[in-house]
């Protein structure tokens, strides 16, 4: 083979293993869902279309995986109800990008969990993150603050990472909480997704904060989450509490109870820059608290299950929401 | 230009990563990255590729230079190769997961997959375009069908059997990066992870991909030199 042609074949080598890696980067989002509480939502009263918005343009943002899809679908449709033109930009790849992007003006805002803005952003180590909603957004606010960014008050549900199992398996071996699994977890496999290996609010909390060690833990696709479960593969699996399995399969699926917060809550905060909000006027943040009061745990399940089960787009699941909540006619 | 140029700060970030662990924050205080990590993924990805490649070999190169030897089968040789390219991994990958479960079981065979196409269609090919005159005067000498493969036909078809073998190698380190996703931690894990590794992380996972793809790929040229019968050899003038 003549140098040439070697060269050229490790050029495409290099192109070839860089374009593949960059392929997975894309593919292997982060996904982070945090805890849970949920309160009763909702004075409903229909959304007013304000001609004084008609001249603001509003992009609305949020992160490429279903939950998150179907939360900017719902601000971006109520602020068009609201009378704002209103763009939306739902494919930002992580938290990192997502926030990026509201910094250069690229989307006017979008959806983040309180846990993930204090984890990500600000440092707070996760048994620092506030369990209560209010605390979580009062701290993320005061942080956001310092960049000229504000962030509107928490929606009554909250989403988390969780230990889960099949109902069955919980049975058997008695467990109802994180620390039943004391002294039998080095007989059970975990799965979970490949972050949670030496994530803190994952299996690295597990292992220091109660203590425990399994007999494996293999890393899946958070895709897969639920079919190691059904497929006996996975003793324990980590689900998210906002998951519509949980709801549409109860008699199958259960999650245990993390008695000593190992995952942190993870109440949706809006993001946006203090000047975007200034811009578009008292109507931008109203619309957004206003629609977001009546999701608590049972309805976000309800519309993920719509999206990740019966396969409606998060679109559809939207508009379907603001308008059995009365919010547009 | 400087040294202070973001792209050239990135790298060097990356670099570190790859020698000195770093602080995460959402470890809990442990470190991340490093040598050794670092090696240890790196001789996971070594692992996946070097069993996917034996498998995808034992597959499709006895398959390839029978149909060459024979001189039957171009559709299938050819037309499989070529549709097995455009098989999507990643599903692949979620499907058989699904379906058999995770770790190197799993991710094997569907990396070997990536590897059957230009082995098998490499192997057909270079053994299909020896000389025919050749090949009835090996059989004129005496020898018995075997023999001309592997006396007469082979040799003249390692250049091209190689190149099949070196392409299919390329295509399989590169893709083990997504046996994270499967339960087979290798350099993958680096990229997927931006959320504990950052991006220096991912920068050196990528980095670490291709220098791995470029090592085999040159470590497969001089076997290649090595394999091919002097006779065959370009002399560079």
């Amino acid at each position: 083979m003549r140098p040439q042609f070697t060269r050229l074949r490790a050029a495409v080598a290099l192109l070839l293993a860089l374009a593949l890696s960059l392929g997975v980067v894309a593919c292997g989002s982060s996904d982070d869902d945090s805890t849970s509480s949920s309160e009763e939502g909702g004075s409903a009263g229909a959304i007013v279309s304000n001609p004084k918005n008609a001249n603001v343009n509003l992009t609305i943002g949020s992160k490429n995986f279903p939950e998150q899809e179907i939360l900017g679908e719902i601000y971006a449709q109520a602020l068009k109800a609201a009378g704002y033109k209103v763009k939306s930009a739902l494919n930002l790849g992580s938290e990192t990008v997502a926030l990026k992007a509201v910094n250069t003006g690229q989307i006017s805002g979008y959806p983040e969990y309180a846990s993930t803005a204090l984890t990500s952003f600000f440092g707070l180590e996760p048994e620092e993150v506030p369990s209560d909603a209010t605390g979580a957004w009062e701290k993320a606010n005061a942080e956001f603050e310092k960049e000229g960014l504000t962030a509107f008050e928490p929606t009554p549900f909250a989403s988390a990472n969780a230990v889960g199992t099949t109902k069955k398996f919980a049975e058997e071996e008695g467990l109802e909480t994180i620390s039943d699994l004391d002294g039998r977890s080095e007989k059970m496999t975990l799965y979970g997704s490949p972050e949670c290996r030496q994530r803190i609010d994952c299996l690295a909390g597990l292992e220091k904060l109660y203590g425990l060690k399994f007999k494996s833990f293999t890393p899946v696709d958070i895709g897969l989450r639920y079919t190691v479960l059904e497929k006996g593969q996975a003793d324990l699996s980590i689900l998210f509490t906002t998951d519509p399995q949980l709801a549409a399969e109860k008699d199958k699926f259960v999650i245990l109870e993390d008695d000593k917060h190992v995952f942190p809550a993870g109440n949706v905060i809006f993001v946006t820059k203090k000047s975007v909000a200034e811009k578009a006027g008292p109507d931008y943040e109203k619309t957004i608290l206003q629609v977001q009061e009546g999701l608590d745990l049972k309805v976000m399940q309800e519309l993920d299950a719509r999206v990740e089960l019966e396969k409606q787009t998060p679109k559809q699941a939207a508009a379907a929401y603001l308008k059995s909540a009365g919010y547009v006619g | 230009m400087s040294i202070s140029h973001p792209v050239f700060a990135s790298f060097g970030g990356a670099i570190e990563f790859i020698f000195t662990p770093q602080s995460s924050n959402v470890t809990g205080g442990k470190s991340v990255g490093g040598l050794s990590q670092t090696i240890e993924l790196i001789l996971k990805q070594l692992e996946v590729t070097v069993l996917a490649l034996a498998l995808a070999l034992i597959i499709a190169l006895p398959i390839g230079l029978y149909l060459g030897h024979r001189g039957k089968g171009e559709l299938l040789a050819i037309g499989l190769g070529n549709a097995g390219r455009a098989i999507p991994e990643l599903a692949l990958i979620a499907l058989v997961a699904a379906l058999i479960g995770v770790g190197l079981v799993t991710v094997t065979p569907v990396l070997a997959i990536l590897g059957i196409p230009p082995i098998l269609t490499n192997a057909y090919v270079g053994v299909r375009q020896v000389d025919r005159a050749i090949v009835d005067a090996a059989r004129g000498i005496g020898m018995s069908e075997l023999e001309v493969l592997r006396k007469v036909e082979l040799p003249l078809a390692i250049p091209t059997v190689m190149g099949g073998v070196r392409g299919a190698t390329i295509a399989i380190v590169a893709t083990a990066t997504i046996a994270p996703l499967a339960g087979v931690v290798t350099l993958g894990d680096y990229i997927i992870n931006a959320s504990i590794y950052g991006e220096n992380g991912r920068l050196a996972g990528a980095i670490l991909v291709a220098l791995l793809a470029l090592i085999l790929e040159f470590g497969l040229a001089a076997l290649q030199r090595r394999l091919t019968s002097k006779g065959l050899q370009l002399k560079t003038a």
